[in-house]
């Protein structure tokens, strides 16, 4: 099915290996991902992402990445960084994203460009309690992708269609999560 | 105890289909049906279904369609009377009221158990069925009991629902079928829709099924396909057999009144939370469908029909609401009962024998088992994409009954 001439950048033998690895060994597919947040000051907040479990076992990638956020001055913060709700447009863009780079590579698309851009609709009565019948997050969130690829219209809109069929970040946003909160007195 | 060569599990078309190549190849054999013959016909189908497949494309080893409608789709009682004919033409040994307890290897064949005595036979071939069980998700169990729920198993006809609006979870064959007469019965439907298989019920003047059987997509091999775990999961097609041959799909179900939404994925209490992907699966289902036609508008230049059919066309895109609905709350009343259109499992818990991966999933290869002498047909792409079709049953239940009977000889054969 892969096109050796296509170079997305992904292995898309790897993955397939690792899909069916991971199919026999169901245990090595539970994984469990982790970001650990700090306040700063004000809305201003950094958050650090080192280890994850998968594989049957921590996984220490031997760096650490950070994120920070904040809000704009319009909601009297310091606009350090971008909003929570930003990162989440983001998180859902990078998703799609690579979804997109690893099924053309599969399918032996090669893509030249792509750009994603997203916005969401968020009625601020919900947050800030004016209205409890309006809720805190999106209303409405736009994905809009441009994309420069060797292939017709609908091979590419297969493409961005079956990135949104298996993509995590997709799934959380479009379906209820169970979100547990623990706290204890420091 | 009795004795056979081959216990037949079931006796449906595919279980007679195997039984006449079995007598055929004259191997001595049973056939063990836990009612009448096409019990699931008889008694697990609601009222109004037909057939999706029309009617020439019935076609079983050594028999065929005869009546004088071969372009339509049958109905449960002219469907039941083409098996139970089919059944006495060849004097199928069915042993019917049997019902099978166990199945357990036992030396070097097995012993079958059943609520009319003990058979002890070389090999065996289950052909029971591969909906036998409703498959209902979790989150069933924790609806508001003032909720009637209901699955197509035991839905017969609307008229046992109450009155006022139901909720339809699945927009597969069944799931679009039961919203079109449900919402003219004058109860509100509300389609919760996950991916889904769109096809037009007729396609350039030819039935979509004369097609695929034309161009050789319902009889692609299961080791030639891409991915045959996944083609094995891949819902019924969203197909109706009506009358006046009009494809059923979710822009005529609109048109009718039906509101579409995602798929059903929580419960809290009262509200009911939707998916957010109806966008996506409906994109999926028009670009899959368009795949499909391209296939076929190929095939039909290479065959030399461009001119002798209708041109080429395609379906308006799936009309999506701009705002679909995510959340429901059950508790204003206006949903009376849910019907879980969410597809089927086999019911295999009497095999206690090897032959499962750890999901509990049975593992054949083109029907064939392992242990040996253990063999399986009726399932989703057994051997190609219509070995879920009556159709598909004749070149199924040949090659298990070849295998068997290589088997029985002391033979090893190849799948």
């Amino acid at each position: 099915m892969s096109d050796t001439q296509v170079n997305n950048g992904v292995n898309v033998e790897h993955l397939l290996g690792a899909r069916e690895a991971l199919e026999a060994q169901p245990v090595a597919a539970q994984f469990k991902w982790r970001s650990s947040c700090e306040w700063v000051n004000g809305t201003h907040s950094r958050s650090t992402i080192t280890s994850f479990h998968g594989l049957g076992e921590e996984q220490d990638r031997g760096k650490s990445f950070s994120i920070e956020a904040d809000h704009p001055e319009a909601f009297a913060a310091e606009d350090n960084a971008p909003t929570p709700a930003e990162i989440a447009l983001t998180g859902l863009a990078s998703c799609l994203m690579g979804g997109v780079a690893s099924i053309a590579q599969h399918r032996g698309i090669q893509l030249n460009s792509v750009k994603a851009t997203v916005e969401g609709d968020m009625d601020l009565a919900g947050i800030l309690g004016i209205d409890d019948e309006v809720r805190n997050g999106f209303g409405t969130i736009r994905v809009s992708f441009d994309v420069d690829a060797d292939a017709s219209e609908d091979d590419i809109k297969a493409l961005v269609a079956q990135s949104q069929k298996r993509s995590a970040v997709f799934d959380c946003i479009t379906n209820p999560t169970n979100v547990e909160v623990a706290v204890k007195k420091a | 105890m009795n004795k056979t060569d081959a216990v037949i599990i079931g006796a449906g078309h595919c279980g007679l289909a195997v039984s006449r190549h079995l007598a055929q190849r004259s191997v001595d054999h049973v056939l063990l049906e836990r009612g009448e013959v096409a019990n699931s016909w008889r008694t697990e189908r609601w009222d109004s279904l037909t057939l999706l497949t029309p009617n020439w494309l019935s076609r079983l080893p050594d028999y065929a369609y005869e009546g004088d409608d071969p372009d339509g789709y049958m109905n449960m009682p002219q469907l039941i009377r083409f098996i139970e004919t089919y059944a006495l033409r060849y004097s199928a040994p069915v042993q019917p009221r049997t019902n099978v307890t166990e199945v357990a290897p036992d030396g070097d064949g097995y012993v079958v158990a059943t609520n009319q005595g003990d058979w002890r036979a070389r090999t065996v071939v289950i052909a029971s069925g591969h909906c036998n069980i409703p498959a209902v998700p979790k989150i069933a169990s924790d609806m508001p009991a003032d909720i009637a729920m209901v699955t197509p198993m035991h839905y017969r006809n609307p008229d046992q629902l109450a009155e006022g609006g139901v909720l339809i979870a699945g927009a597969s064959a069944t799931g679009v079928q039961l919203a079109k007469e449900i919402q003219a019965s004058g109860r509100p439907v509300l389609l919760a829709t996950g991916e889904h298989v769109r096809v037009p019920r007729i396609y350039r003047g030819k039935d979509i099924k004369w097609w695929m059987d034309a161009a050789g997509i319902l009889g692609l091999p299961y080791n030639e396909v891409d991915d045959i775990r996944r083609a094995r999961r891949v819902p019924s097609l969203q197909l109706a057999g009506l009358k006046d041959k009009t494809t059923l799909d979710l822009n005529t179900l609109t048109d009718a009144g039906v509101e579409i939404a995602g798929r059903v994925v929580g419960v809290n209490g009262n509200r009911l939370a939707f998916s957010g992907s109806l966008g996506n699966v409906c994109s999926l289902a028009d670009l899959k469908m368009n795949r499909l036609l391209n296939t076929i508008d190929e095939w039909a230049t290479e065959n030399g029909l461009d001119g002798k059919v209708d041109p080429p066309h395609r379906l308006e895109a799936t009309r999506v609401p701009k705002i679909p609905r995510l959340e429901l709350d059950l508790a204003e009343g206006r949903i009376k009962t849910i019907i879980w259109a969410t597809g089927y499992h086999a019911d295999l818990s009497w095999l206690k024998a090897p032959g499962f991966d750890p999901r509990g999933r049975l593992v054949h290869d083109g029907g064939v088992m392992n242990p040996p002498g253990l063999y399986v047909v009726g399932m989703p792409y057994l051997r190609t994409r219509k070995s879920t079709l009556i159709d598909g049953a004749d070149l199924d239940a040949g090659m298990v009954a070849d295998h068997l009977t290589s088997y029985l000889a002391g033979q090893v054969m190849a799948v």
